[in-house]
């Protein structure tokens, strides 16, 4: 009897794609019922996550309090309504959004909770990644608490589109803090780039590019393939570009169909970022350079010549 | 402001790892241990609220083997005022520690708990929040930048969709992210001087708080590998290669 319950990531009253990953991930489960709690000030979140497949209903928590995800104002609501109907399994996204609210609803449970469920072996057996995913642990919950958990993205596909689950208003008995409150969000302006957390094609930039100016060559040959953009931390520190490029252990995980990678050396922090993708292609002066122990394909050469060749050869 | 750092002792983060045959865990034995990274960063910022005046006192704190003494004298030397050492041969996982740290915030009554956004052996990323949930205070994880001003903090915070900033009431519960600030060389001196300045030990039992009930490691593996990849001499093979796979 798994009842489980997803806190959907909502950002600007949109639902993240990482919803969709974790209704993948409760479905290996074999769950008696998948319900998604949406918090959010309005906008129709709640209608797309009513649309997942696999999903059985949407709780709908509409107010004004919830415009923005703060773990402090959200964590009460879950943990209300995670007891309300008595779910066996609460999940969140190992996004920056589940990253900061889970162990607070887990907290406020007096439970414990797994971090990054890479893959579920039973109800309440995961397998989770530790240093940096250089080693893969199976972790037992005990039998008879709510689980608290949080999935990684990387390794589940997004359920498809195709339900409709009914959408349920929720009333919650939770009081709210005011000791945080949101001031603002740089988001850096909008892109028509596909999204690096869940594009199939991702090309990235590392120390050797050089500079921000230097990077416009990575974001051409993105965009001519129609991928999104990542970066090294190295890239990032650097000031090239900004933090939500980053790929790695602290960055992003992701799994693209192709990972292509200029100027990256490697770093175990940086691989453990891209271990799921389909193919890596790595691209470095170096020959030494540790990436290309784990590229499918690797090229030495100079990136400044190799992409406009690429994007020559590539028409 | 009194100010209270958690700091961990972990595998040094230029290690590579070995997990054992027999798949009982990893092999721990001679290999450098360090403070986790994200956690130095944390004391970072603690001593530079120290120099700049905002913080009158920093104490620093640790649960962990009597080894960990090491990672207290760092913190130490980075400037911190004096360590409570919580000594444990046992493995606490996060919700244990949450406990210890929330009473030991209760003690000391500190105006912030700074503590790095994850370890690096771990990577669980979750006893700031929960100490945070536990005495029910503010908590701003992933700090690229901290602003204080009277009795709240303004902190910006690096998350996936680039940069947010949230104010929050003292004391609160900051975690620290790779941007916030570059950690110091530790220098000799200040190693010297560290070595006199006090540590109090204590178990957790002294704490009388009840540990969580643990999560049951069963297995540690090696991660899937990945085929042996190839090199390819230019851009035309590499082209048709991603051409044969359907990449392109």
């Amino acid at each position: 009897m798994s009842k489980v319950l997803i806190v959907a990531d909502v950002f600007e009253g949109e639902l993240q794609g990482s919803t969709a990953r974790a209704v993948t991930c409760a479905q290996d489960l074999s769950p008696d019922s998948v319900d998604v709690l949406v918090l959010s000030a309005s906008g129709s979140a709640a209608e797309a996550a009513a649309k997942i497949e696999g999903v059985t209903k949407v709780l709908s928590v509409e107010r004004a309090e919830n415009e923005h995800p703060l773990a402090a104002t959200f964590a009460p609501q879950v943990v209300a309504a995670a007891k309300q109907n008595d779910y066996t399994h609460v999940l969140g996204p190992n996004t920056t959004f589940g990253k900061d609210l889970m162990p607070r609803v887990a907290a406020l449970l007096g439970v414990g909770m797994i971090t990054d469920i890479m893959a579920v072996n039973g109800p309440h057996e995961f397998e989770r990644p530790i240093y940096a995913g250089n080693a893969v642990v199976t972790v037992e919950a005990p039998g008879d608490q709510v689980l608290v958990a949080s999935v990684r993205c990387a390794s589940f596909d997004a359920a498809a589109d195709g339900g409709s689950a009914e959408v349920e208003a929720l009333s919650l008995d939770a009081e709210l803090p005011s000791h945080t409150r949101f001031v603002s969000a740089d988001t850096g302006g909008s892109s028509d780039r596909p999204d690096l957390a869940s594009a199939g094609k991702v090309i990235s930039g590392g120390r050797g590019v050089g500079s921000k100016e230097n990077f416009d060559i990575i974001f051409s040959l993105a965009d001519k393939m129609g991928a999104a953009v990542g970066a090294s931390r190295a890239a990032v520190d650097s000031g090239f570009v900004p933090n939500d490029m980053q790929v790695g252990q602290t960055g992003k995980i992701i799994a693209p169909e192709l990972y292509m990678c200029f100027g990256i050396s490697g770093a175990i922090q940086h691989l453990a970022g891209i271990k799921d993708a389909g193919t890596i292609i790595a691209i470095n002066k170096d020959e030494e350079a540790p990436i290309f122990e784990v590229a499918d394909y690797g090229l030495v050469g100079d990136l400044f010549k190799v992409i406009p060749e690429l994007e020559e050869a590539l028409g | 402001m009194k100010v209270m750092v958690s700091v961990k002792r972990v595998v040094d983060y230029n290690v590579r790892i070995q997990v054992k045959g027999d798949g009982s865990g990893v092999n721990l034995d001679g290999v450098k241990m360090s403070m986790n990274p994200f956690d130095e960063i944390a004391m970072e910022q603690a001593v530079q609220m120290k120099d700049a005046g905002t913080a009158e006192e920093v104490i620093a704190v640790t649960i962990g083997p009597a080894k960990a003494e090491e990672q207290l004298r760092s913190a130490l030397a980075f400037g911190a005022d004096r360590a409570i050492h919580v000594k444990t041969d046992e493995e606490i996982q996060p919700l244990t520690a949450a406990r210890i740290l929330a009473k030991l915030f209760e003690k000391e009554q500190p105006k912030v708990l700074l503590t790095g956004k994850q370890a690096i052996d771990d990577d669980a990323n979750q006893t700031g929040q929960m100490t945070a949930a536990l005495l029910d205070l503010p908590q701003a994880t992933f700090a690229s930048a901290i602003e204080f001003d009277g009795d709240k903090a303004k902190v910006t915070r690096e998350v996936d969709s680039g940069l947010e900033t949230i104010e929050v009431d003292l004391p609160a519960v900051i975690t620290t992210d790779l941007r916030l600030n570059e950690p110091r060389y530790l220098k000799l001196p200040d190693i010297m001087k560290a070595k006199k300045k006090p540590i109090d030990a204590m178990s957790v039992e002294d704490l009388g708080i009840e540990e969580a009930v643990k999560l049951n490691v069963t297995k540690t593996a090696p991660p899937p590998e990945r085929e042996p990849g190839v090199m390819v001499e230019d851009v035309n093979e590499l082209v048709s290669k991603m051409k044969d796979k359907g990449l392109v």
